[in-house]
Formats: C-alpha cells, structure tokens, sequence
C-alpha cells in the first residue's frame, strides 16, 4: 500500500465515521510497522541473555531457553568494557556541558548584544553547516599531532567544544527575551555578566535542555572522529570497543549482542526519559536554513 | 540607548561570542582551509615523520583520483546510496507519518515514539545487531523470509545483495527522524482546506495530491537535501558491516577517503577525496534547491 492510498484510506473512511474495516487496517500497519521496527531491538537484547552459541542454532531461537547475564560479566570483567563506558560518559558529559555554556554565550550575543561585524560573523558561522566534517578531519588530525593531543580525552573532545548549530538553536530562542527586560536590568546598574546569568540563563533552560540531549547523544553515538584520533585501547569509547572487540569475537554472537546492548541502553533511557527535549530540537532543526 | 551602555554592550557581546568564535575558527575553518593545500601535496606517512619531505603537487590528487578505478568504484557506490537510499528513506518517512498522522490512529505518541527509537541508538551497535540478523545460516532474515518460501541469500557475502541490505539497514535506523519532521509539517496543514476540499467533493487520493503535497512542499524540500547529505556520507555502516566488500562493492567515498587516509596515511590524496565529496554534495544540494524553485514549490524556508 503507498502512502497516498493509506491517508486517503485513512481519510475517506474518517470522514464516513463509521466503525469499518479502515481504522482495522490502519492499526494493523501500524503496529506491523512498529513490530518490524522493534524486532533488532528487542532481539538484540533476547540474544544478549541466551547461553553462548544459542542464537546460532538453526532454527533460531527467538527467547533464551535459560536467561543469563554471563556474557554481561565477562564484559566487564575480562574485556574492560567498563573503562570504554567510563571514557564515553566522560566525554559525552564534559563535551555537553562544553557547548551548553560556549553555545549559551554566543547565542546570546548574536541574538541580544550587537557589536560591530556581527551580522556578517553569523552568516559566515551558518555556512560551516554546509561543509561536511569529513573536509577538516584530515588536517585535524594533523594539527592535534602537532599539539601531542592525539590519542587524548582532549582530542576526542574537540568536535564537541563549541557548536554552529547550538548557536543557531539559542540565538532563536534569545531572540524572543524581551528587551525591556534586559534594559530595565541595566538600568538598576545589573553588568552584562550578572544579567547572563541571573535572566538571560533561566530564560533559556528549556532550550538548553534540548541543546544538552542533543549533543549528548551524538558525542556518544559518534565514531568515525574517536576512531581516528584514539590509538590507545585504554581510552576507546564504546562504540570504537565495541567495533574492535567485534574483530576478535566475531563468533561470540551472545557476547556481542550484550555488548550492543551496554552501548544502546544508556541512550535509549536518556532518550526514553526526556523524549520532550529531543523531540523539540528535531523539530528546531528542521527549521534551519 | 546611550553611549556608553552601548559599548558596554558591544564589548560584552563580543567577550560573550568569542570562545565559540575562536575555538570553531581554529578546530573547524582552519581545518577546511588546511585540507584545501593539504590536497595540493603529496602529505604521506614520511611527511609525518618529516615535514620537509611534502611536495606541492598541484592538482595532482584530484588527477589521480579522476584516474583510478578504486575512486570511481567508491563514487558508483556513494551515488546508489544516495540516490536509491535516500528517496527510500523519504518514501518511508512520509508514508509512516501519513499513517500516524490519520485521523484515524490512535496512540500517535506511542507509534511515534516506536518509529523513532532506532534514530537515537548508537549505529555501530545496530550494525552489528544487523550483521547477525544477515546471517546467511542462523539470521532471523533468512529465517522469517524462509518461512514465506523465500531461498536463503548470503546478504552481506552478495555482491549485489551487500548494498541493498546496507540500505535495508540505513532506513530503518533514520526514518523516524524525518518521520518527526513530517508529522509536523502535517499537522500545519490547516483543517479547513481538507473540508473545503471535501465539500467539492474531492476524494481522499485527490486531497492528498492536491492539499497535502503540496502544503508539505517546503518541508519535503528540507528533508530531501538533509537526507540526500546523510546518505553522501555514509560510512560506519559498510565499515562495521561489509569493511567496504565484498569486492569493494560496499565502500562508499568516506570509507575509501579512511582507508587512504588513515590505514595508508596518504593524507593528501585522502585530502582531495574529501573536496571531491564536498564539490558532490554542493552540487547536489544546489540542483535540488534549483529545481525546487523551478517548480514554484514552497522554495527555502527561513
């Protein structure tokens, strides 16, 4: 079924009100959609609790026969897959907040404080949304060799210490902090400092929080930069050990399976519990242009 | 406003847009600006050890990738997961929007919830969960497909099977993000013009071509070139899936600009693979925003 036949399905049978087969058949799609979009989901965490060599019965099982959380152990234990959960936290922690208060700053002043060049600063800011970060990670690369930051935690970091598009998504938001506010502030003698803080901050939480899941989750999905710049095991996030741990345990099956699970559990809670705020900044980014 | 407060102002904003400024101009446009004479040079794994050794070598990269046979295989690549996934991926979204969005369905945060979680997981961790569900003995594909009588394919192992099941993978992963978008974009279309339509008694199909798609226009427009840009860039998923095979028939343009890069440490041949990627992407860009305009359909939003 395309989609036109499905919404004017959906429609001409909305609009006769009756309890027919469509909404039977709208709901049948929906939850086999759902269905097929769930099932790696929730396979990988069933494999990740069936007993080594399990899955790889034929036919395939769906359920363990007996749920086990060895292969969770032996993560943690022999393969120091703990210390890569560790690095990815700490990354994607310290990068948040890194751009949480570079981003708060300059969207603020590029909404709110005109100074000279600023306009054409902004624009020229916008267009690094048009180059793709393939283009500078090369020579990056090289320049952190230079600095001995290669094989760092500052050198994972670097992608996330400012953000255009965090700019971009606060300077929208501040644009809308009524200026009576801030003059009012200036004239009981408030300094530009305290006025950032004391109003401006509060005025931009939620757009903050939305800033915060964002970048959270894309500093701790992302692979291809730690991939480059770590060279030392010690310091691997979970998605570059986990790539690594797949070329000596290609066969393990159920280990790897639990390994996915340690890696996508943390962003699906975030995502799970703040749905609201990442939802939003979805939406906030579709209007960028 | 006074003078004074005025500059107090003006430096406060600039204070206040300075770390931002300067650390995107050193970690980002000095990078770019970098990577343009980086391409012009012959930069290898002796030039890191000893600068001195780099040679400036004009356009010669961009010759000798134009050249090999390797850069058009991976351009080949690139462009079929572009422009095969990336309509796909569109198709999809819409369709699953139009059914979450029916007046019709009933749970609409739930079912927008489901189709979104795989855009949040972590894609090495689900490539790797779709390597195992590709696999040609004991994966669930073969397996559920087998029960519909349908002989076991070696997806990944397949020359002509590894990239379609590379882009089975890309869609399901990313259409819950456009998906959102378009849900949105749905839900902007004023009520009164599908119950105007009705009342001259437009059908259902006829609505959707002539209030829907076209109020969706400027949406659409945003989400084919972000999509479009998305799948140019692919490249975790034939690294942790494929490694780029079999017979290379996996390796996008970033994949091959790693290996070079990276493995080879021919920094400056990998250079000019990127500005190719980047001149393929503007390009791209600029057709579909051309042609949109042509079309008189909606043209850039704000």
């Amino acid at each position: 079924m395309s989609a036109g036949e499905a919404a004017g399905a959906a429609r001409a049978a909305g609009d006769r009100r009756g309890p027919g087969a469509a909404p039977l058949a709208l709901h049948a799609v929906l939850i086999a959609g759902a269905a097929l979009t769930v099932a790696p989901i929730l396979w990988m965490v069933s494999a990740s609790l069936m007993s080594p060599g399990e899955a790889n019965t034929a036919p395939p099982p769906l359920l363990p026969g007996r749920a086990t959380l060895e292969h969770f152990r032996e993560l943690f234990t022999h393969l120091d897959l703990a210390r890569a959960f560790a690095n990815s936290l700490l990354v994607s922690v310290l990068g948040t907040l890194c751009v949480l208060f570079t981003s708060s700053l300059a969207g603020y002043a590029f909404a709110k404080l005109p100074f000279p060049g600023r306009e054409g600063l902004f624009r020229f800011l916008l267009t690094a949304m048009l180059v793709p970060a393939q283009v500078g990670m090369l020579p990056l690369f090289l320049m952190l060799k230079q600095l001995g930051l290669v094989n760092s935690y500052a050198g994972v970091l670097v992608p996330w210490l400012a953000s255009v598009f965090g700019i971009f998504l606060v300077r929208q938001v501040a644009l809308a902090i009524p200026q009576d506010l801030l003059d009012s502030a200036r004239l009981d003698g408030a300094g530009e400092g305290r006025i950032y803080t004391s109003i401006v901050l509060p005025l931009l939480a939620p757009v903050l929080a939305t800033l915060a899941v964002f970048v959270f989750m894309s500093s701790w999905n992302d692979f291809l930069w730690p991939l480059v710049v770590l060279s030392d095991e010690r310091l691997y996030t979970l998605p570059v050990a986990l790539a690594s741990l797949m070329g000596e345990h290609v066969q393990d099956t159920e280990l790897m399976m639990a390994g996915s699970v340690v890696t996508v559990l943390p962003v699906l809670l975030v995502f799970v519990v703040l749905q609201r705020w990442y939802i939003r900044g979805v939406m906030a980014g579709s209007v960028k242009g | 406003m006074s003078g004074p407060l005025a500059g107090r102002q003006a430096r406060a904003g600039l204070v206040f847009a300075l770390p931002s400024v300067v650390l995107i101009l050193v970690f980002f446009f000095g990078p770019v600006l970098w990577g343009l004479w980086l391409s012009l040079t012959d930069f290898d794994l002796y030039a890191i050890g000893d600068p001195s050794t780099v040679r400036f070598v004009g356009l010669g990269n961009y010759a000798r990738a134009l050249e090999s046979g390797e850069f058009w295989n991976a351009l080949r690549v690139t462009l079929l997961y572009a422009f095969v996934g990336a309509p796909i991926s569109v198709a999809v979204s819409l369709a699953a929007a139009l059914l979450v969005d029916s007046r019709l369905a009933r749970w609409k945060p739930f079912f927008r919830a489901v189709y979104f979680a795989p855009v949040v997981t972590t894609l090495v961790a689900v490539a790797i969960v779709w390597r195992y569900l590709y696999q040609p003995q004991y994966g669930l594909v073969n397996a559920f497909l087998g029960r519909l009588g349908v002989p076991a394919v070696d997806w990944l192992g397949d020359p002509h099977w590894a990239l379609p099941a590379i882009l089975v993978l890309a869609v399901w992963k990313n259409f819950g993000y456009n998906l959102l978008i378009f849900v949105a974009g749905l839900q902007a279309v004023p009520r009164e013009l599908h119950e105007a339509a009705a009342l001259d008694g437009a059908g259902g199909w006829q609505r959707f071509r002539h209030v829907t798609l076209p109020a969706l226009a400027p949406v659409s427009l945003f989400v084919s070139v972000t999509t479009l840009i998305n799948y140019f860039q692919l490249f975790a998923e034939p690294y942790v899936m494929t490694q780029g095979g079999p017979l290379r028939s996996t390796t996008s343009l970033v994949l091959y600009m790693y290996e070079q890069g990276f493995r080879w440490w021919r920094l400056g041949f990998a250079a000019s693979l990127a500005f190719l990627l980047f001149a393929l992407i503007l390009a791209a860009t600029l057709v579909q925003l051309r042609l949109q305009a042509r079309r008189g359909g909606g043209g850039a939003r704000a």
